[in-house]
């Protein structure tokens, strides 16, 4: 059996699932600093990665981790960290370095409740508009949201996939709950996976920010002379500093068009008997497993429930709650009301929000209730 | 026999032209730092194209847009960890540092403690202007007590770091500290350093005429010059900790450490990815990683110039 792909079924904890997809996608970097809960992450790469033949560094902290990311990633390595909130809001300034730079990297997040050091061992859903906004400036965010450990191992997977072929860092926002979870795994044979890489920049001559006609520019190779230069700076085609506002609306325009004119190829969502439903519950992660239950609580009610899942959360299936907007809505998340924003934007009306302030999961009767007053 | 035309300089091949005129005030130091590393990339025989250039922030910070190498200029403080990783991935490379006082030992103090004391095999150039050039002179964990700067208008009542000997006891193999005035013994340092195998570093005290020297009776970059060639005193191979700096008073430069090469970090990285290493008993794991230990024993006595390479002083 090769050693990157351990192909069988296992019993898995959330993070430990991420950490095999990580690999099985080619990851083959890991900096990255302990934080609960997503240690276990970092406790099964410093185990695996050398196996395979990869390098595991325990950084001074995220701000470091982050940077060794994005060096190690220009390096040509597939790269990884993960992180909760806390190591999350310090990694917010390399985030978008990774950005700006267009480099390819994933980050775990597994979520805890918040604020600051808020609740290191339990359930929180609050880092949803940080992955989306919490660096500076515009840029397009790539999240995923898994719901077991076989989604936190596939949708790392694709994490890596999108990472590479878009060129920027990607976010698997999972939470507690999640990365505690242990269930049943499987992982699929090499054939079976399918692997992105970047693309590569081959001519020497041309410059490393002109794009394709995807938007997206090749990479160019460090240490073969390619003489790169690449800054968090507005930069023009050639990598150059270009401090005006005509580069600035040009580029930054770029690396925000290649993701939101790639949103139909990106976003990920499931629906769950939504077809006939009168009321569409809206949930991710560990939220959307109780929901589930409480849709099916309600059909045995008799009332037309569904459920709305998130996939990808970033970018956001605005069109397709658009069209489910002749519904009533629930939306159900551990925060108070990230996710909420955006599926009343898109749905152009309120929403039932049933939301709690971290440290345990829903109940389904707690969503069943949002479920019967949306239906008032 | 070539022909050097008048509009040609012999480190041309090694700059980005283009890019011409910086950004560096008239009488600024960054520009002569530079100039003596490139020379001593050239006279080592560092292949450009195996190089790599990491800056950070500020003016220092811009030196890796305008070398003709891959070069990244990343964010504040964050220089080090970039090329950690960069270094980590990519062992075969040679990875320079070169980034200023702030940006080194302010925002990115712990990552170059961090970095000595893992011993990455990267070389780091620190320019200790003493304040915050780009963002018009504040202070900076490196300017003298009493000196005027835009947030200390009454005089810094605070201790700078000692720059060479903060990076000496974190457990770094070569260490130097030089002045833009002392440019060819800089020279001739930083082909040490970059010869080196192990964290190298090596601090350039230089002028900030625009931003710093304006406001402490130094206007003219030359005062500042003065100033270095008045109270510099060459002596290798001191204790590090000695290397203190205060106003108008005597200050150490020269090499401080010039350790015996040991497994540098990315060596034992490497190392752990070998099937022979990890098909092995955890005794013999462990006795390869003692035969590969720093001798921080060795070091510490060089450090406190009890070393036989005191002797070379």
């Amino acid at each position: 059996m090769s050693k990157d792909i351990l192909v069988g079924d296992h019993f898995l904890s959330g993070d430990v699932a991420a950490a095999e997809g990580a690999i099985a996608a080619g990851c083959r970097f890991f900096a990255g600093y302990p934080i609960t809960p997503s240690s276990e992450v970092a406790e099964r790469m410093a185990r695996r990665l050398p196996e395979v033949g990869g390098i595991f560094i325990q950084m001074e902290d995220e701000l470091g981790s982050m940077a060794a990311l994005l060096g190690a990633s220009w390096g040509g390595k597939k790269a990884m960290t993960a992180t909760s909130g806390p190591g999350f809001s310090l990694m917010m300034e390399n985030y978008g370095l990774g950005m700006m730079t267009e480099t390819p990297a994933v980050i775990v997040d597994v979520q805890r409740g918040g604020p600051s050091t808020g609740l290191p061992t339990l359930l929180g859903q609050g880092d949803v508009m940080q992955a989306r906004w919490g660096s500076h400036g515009p840029y397009q965010a790539i999240a995923l949201t898994p719901e077991s450990p076989q989604e936190c191992f596939n949708l790392t997977i694709r994490a890596f996939n999108l990472a590479e072929k878009y060129r920027q860092p990607v976010v698997v926002l999972m939470d507690e709950s999640l990365g505690h979870l242990f269930e049943r795994v499987t992982i699929p044979p090499r054939e079976e996976i399918e692997i992105t890489d970047r693309k590569i920049l081959k001519d020497k001559n041309r410059d490393i920010y002109e794009a394709d006609e995807d938007l997206i520019p090749p990479m160019p190779p460090v240490g073969e002379g390619f003489g790169i230069h690449v800054t968090g700076l507005t930069h023009d085609e050639r990598g150059y500093p270009s401090i005006n506002a005509e580069t600035q609306e040009r580029m930054i325009r770029r690396i925000n068009d290649k993701i939101s004119k790639h949103a139909p190829e990106i976003i990920d969502y499931e629906e769950f008997m939504t077809d006939d439903a009168d009321v569409i519950v809206v949930a991710y992660g560990i939220t959307a497993r109780s929901a589930r239950r409480a849709v099916i609580m309600a059909r045995e009610k008799g009332i037309k429930a569904g459920l709305f899942r998130f996939k990808v959360i970033w970018p956001f299936p605005s069109e397709r709650l658009e069209e489910l907007s002749d519904r009533e809505f629930v939306v159900a998340e551990v925060n108070n009301g990230q996710a909420l924003v955006e599926v009343e934007r898109a749905i152009r009306k309120r929403a039932i929000f049933v939301g709690k302030m971290g440290g345990e999961p829903h109940r389904p009767e707690e969503i069943l209730k949002g479920i019967e007053e949306a239906l008032k | 026999m070539s022909i050097i035309k008048a509009e040609t300089h012999p480190l041309d091949d090694y700059l980005r032209t283009e890019r011409l005129p910086h950004v560096w005030c008239p009488g600024c130091g960054i520009g002569t730092v530079l100039g003596a590393y490139l020379r001593a990339m050239k006279n080592v025989g560092l292949d450009s194209e195996k190089s790599i250039m990491v800056s950070g922030i500020g003016c220092t910070g811009r030196t890796a847009g305008y070398v003709r190498m891959d070069s990244f200029h990343t964010t504040h403080g964050r220089a080090i960890p970039f090329a950690v990783g960069l270094k980590a991935a990519r062992p075969e490379l040679n990875v320079t540092v070169f980034s200023g006082d702030g940006d080194l030992f302010a925002i990115g103090g712990n990552h170059i403690i961090h970095a000595a004391r893992r011993n990455a095999n990267i070389t780091v150039i620190a320019i200790n202007n003493f304040t915050y050039g780009m963002t018009g002179g504040q202070l900076a964990p490196t300017t003298p007590e009493t000196g005027i700067t835009t947030t200390s208008p009454y005089g810094n009542v605070e201790s700078p770091f000692n720059l060479a000997g903060l990076i000496a006891v974190a457990g770094a193999s070569y260490v130097a500290r030089w002045t833009s005035l002392h440019v060819r013994r800089l020279e001739k340092s930083l082909e040490k350093a970059l010869k080196k195998r192990g964290f190298s570093f090596v601090e350039v005290l230089s002028q900030c005429p625009t931003a710093y020297g304006r406001r402490n009776g130094m206007r003219d970059p030359v005062d500042t010059l003065k100033y270095f060639q008045k109270y510099a005193v060459v002596k290798n191979h001191v204790n590090p900790l000695e290397g203190v700096i205060e106003p108008n008073k005597p200050f150490i430069l020269g090499e401080f450490v010039d350790a015996p090469e040991e497994a540098t970090f990315e060596d034992k990285l490497w190392e752990l990815t070998k099937s022979e290493f990890l098909h092995t008993s955890q005794a013999e794991r462990s006795e390869w990683i003692i035969e590969h230990r720093r001798h921080l024993e060795i070091l510490s006595r060089i450090i406190s110039g009890r070393g036989e390479d005191n002797e070379q002083s």
